[in-house]
């Protein structure tokens, strides 16, 4: 949620100065926030009218249950729209690429995260470290079980090897394991301001670049291009 | 250079691989569902016991009832303002008060409820009068042929044919587990039909209306069956099995 409070308003002023007289580099296209806003909202909508569909209090605060579950089945059966239309996106593909393959600094990484050593210098990373690596796998997984589910309660009946009931289990116990890594998610992104700029307005610091993501090479490096070449926050 | 030092590194596909492990476990959880279910009920039985947090009660199945509502706020009614007017195809429209249903005869079911999203509560009492009592009382008229009840939310409805609701398991209840029906659970009065998925125990009970066809309540029209008979029920029965 921290990651994309606030948002449009920023991004209008956080791109006005020219980045790279800054010293900052590229890390997100304007297609790739896109997919992560839309997703963020998405994602959202569904875990705010799933707490109040399953939590008594907010239950029977809000109550309007057919209201809340047409708004929980839509939002998340079109939780993976916006990475199916990123797919059109080669910035976005290519990320994908990044996140998917494991390099042996990203093993380094997560024995780093083992032995809780914490500075960066123990956490070699590329554009994403193995953190977000697994995330990644793990959140797109989760969202397709959680569909699957889903859709098995929506439409009673379509597999009838498989009773609601499994379903409904299946669907309930990941909710709770979702729930978990979201906030885990979020956490992180309230703990690093300079990550939640690059997904706000797509640059972020050289040197937080270099410390945090040290195997990774800004594909517009500032001193690549003329002065006169500001336009990277248009480009996006 | 740097395009090739940027080339995403050619390593082994852990996402991919973590993806394909989560659907993996959950084809495998869904297939195992019913008895890890059991276990799982078992365990957080055992731990609700003793838990002071009250935590477990938000778990799945924790062996509790859930609040669902379809509208926004509910007003509470008590033996002040509680109203029931029985009317339609009868010959004796009638209104009770919470007190006249008191002094009627009480009739004690104990039943499973289960609701169709997966909760299910075991053993519970359910106290009131039958509704088969009810609805002689008020003399059912011979054109009529099912009920329609409505509820002091506003909007929630529920229906039964005529035949089911001279079941003996099917009550207006006023206690629920030994104690008066709360709030919450959709008091002061409440219809409880035992043999049926508890959608349609309509909560806040305030009107039974005798019609000559059935109705469908709030949820059928969204697609529920309108007989919501629980698997192993003797549908054709009377209800004195319960």
């Amino acid at each position: 949620m921290t990651s994309t409070d606030g948002s449009t308003a920023r991004t209008a002023t956080a791109t006005a100065p020219r980045p790279e007289r800054s010293g900052r580099v590229r890390r997100f296209s304007r297609a790739e926030r896109l997919v992560h806003r839309a997703t963020g909202w998405l994602m959202l909508l569904c875990v705010g009218t799933a707490a109040c569909l399953y939590l008594a209090p907010l239950a029977q605060l809000v109550g309007r249950r057919h209201l809340l579950v047409t708004v929980h089945e839509w939002s998340g059966v079109l939780l993976p729209l916006p990475f199916l239309l990123g797919l059109a996106s080669p910035a976005f593909r290519a990320d994908l690429r990044r996140l998917n393959r494991f390099a042996a600094y990203d093993r380094e990484w997560l024995r780093a995260v083992r032995r809780r050593l914490t500075e960066p210098r123990a956490r070699p990373a590329g554009k994403f470290n193995a953190g977000q690596k697994i995330y990644a796998g793990w959140i797109a997984g989760a969202v397709l079980v959680m569909m699957a589910t889903g859709l098995l309660m929506w439409f009673t009946g379509v597999l009838p090897t498989i009773s609601r009931t499994s379903a409904i289990f299946i669907h309930d116990i990941l909710a709770w394991g979702i729930a978990a890594v979201l906030i885990g998610h979020m956490r992180r992104a309230y703990r690093d301001p300079e990550a939640r700029l690059g997904m706000r307005t797509g640059f972020v610091g050289r040197d937080w670049a270099r410390t945090w993501h040290r195997h990774w090479t800004p594909e517009d490096p500032p001193a690549a291009r003329g002065p006169g070449s500001g336009d990277a926050g248009r480009a996006g | 250079m740097g395009l090739r030092k940027n080339r995403p590194a050619e390593g082994a596909p852990v996402a991919r691989r973590t993806m394909l492990t989560m659907l993996g476990a959950g084809a495998f959880g869904l297939a195992t569902a019913p008895w890890l279910q059991d276990g799982w009920e078992k365990a957080l039985g055992a731990a609700s016991q003793k838990d002071p947090t009250g935590l477990t009660g938000v778990l799945p199945n924790p062996g509790g009832f859930r609040y669902y509502s379809v509208v926004g706020s509910v007003p509470r009614k008590d033996g002040t303002d509680y109203a029931l007017r029985i009317d339609g195809l009868v010959d004796r429209p009638t209104t009770y008060t919470l007190e006249d249903l008191r002094a009627l005869r009480q009739t004690r079911i104990v039943h499973d409820v289960l609701c169709t999203d997966g909760w299910r509560v075991e053993n519970t009492p359910f106290e009131g009068v039958r509704l088969s009592d009810l609805l002689e009382a008020a003399g059912v008229r011979p054109e009529g042929r099912a009920l329609r009840f409505t509820c002091f939310d506003g909007v929630y409805t529920e229906s039964l044919t005529l035949a089911q609701a001279r079941r003996s398991d099917m009550l207006v209840a006023l206690r629920m587990q030994d104690k008066p029906i709360t709030h919450e659970h959709g008091g002061p009065v409440r219809l409880y039909a035992a043999p049926m998925y508890f959608y349609k125990s309509a909560k806040w009970l305030s009107g039974i209306s005798v019609t000559d066809k059935v109705v469908p309540g709030y949820w059928e029209e969204y697609g529920y069956d309108i007989d919501g008979w629980l698997d192993g029920e003797d549908r054709d029965g009377d209800g004195s099995a319960a």
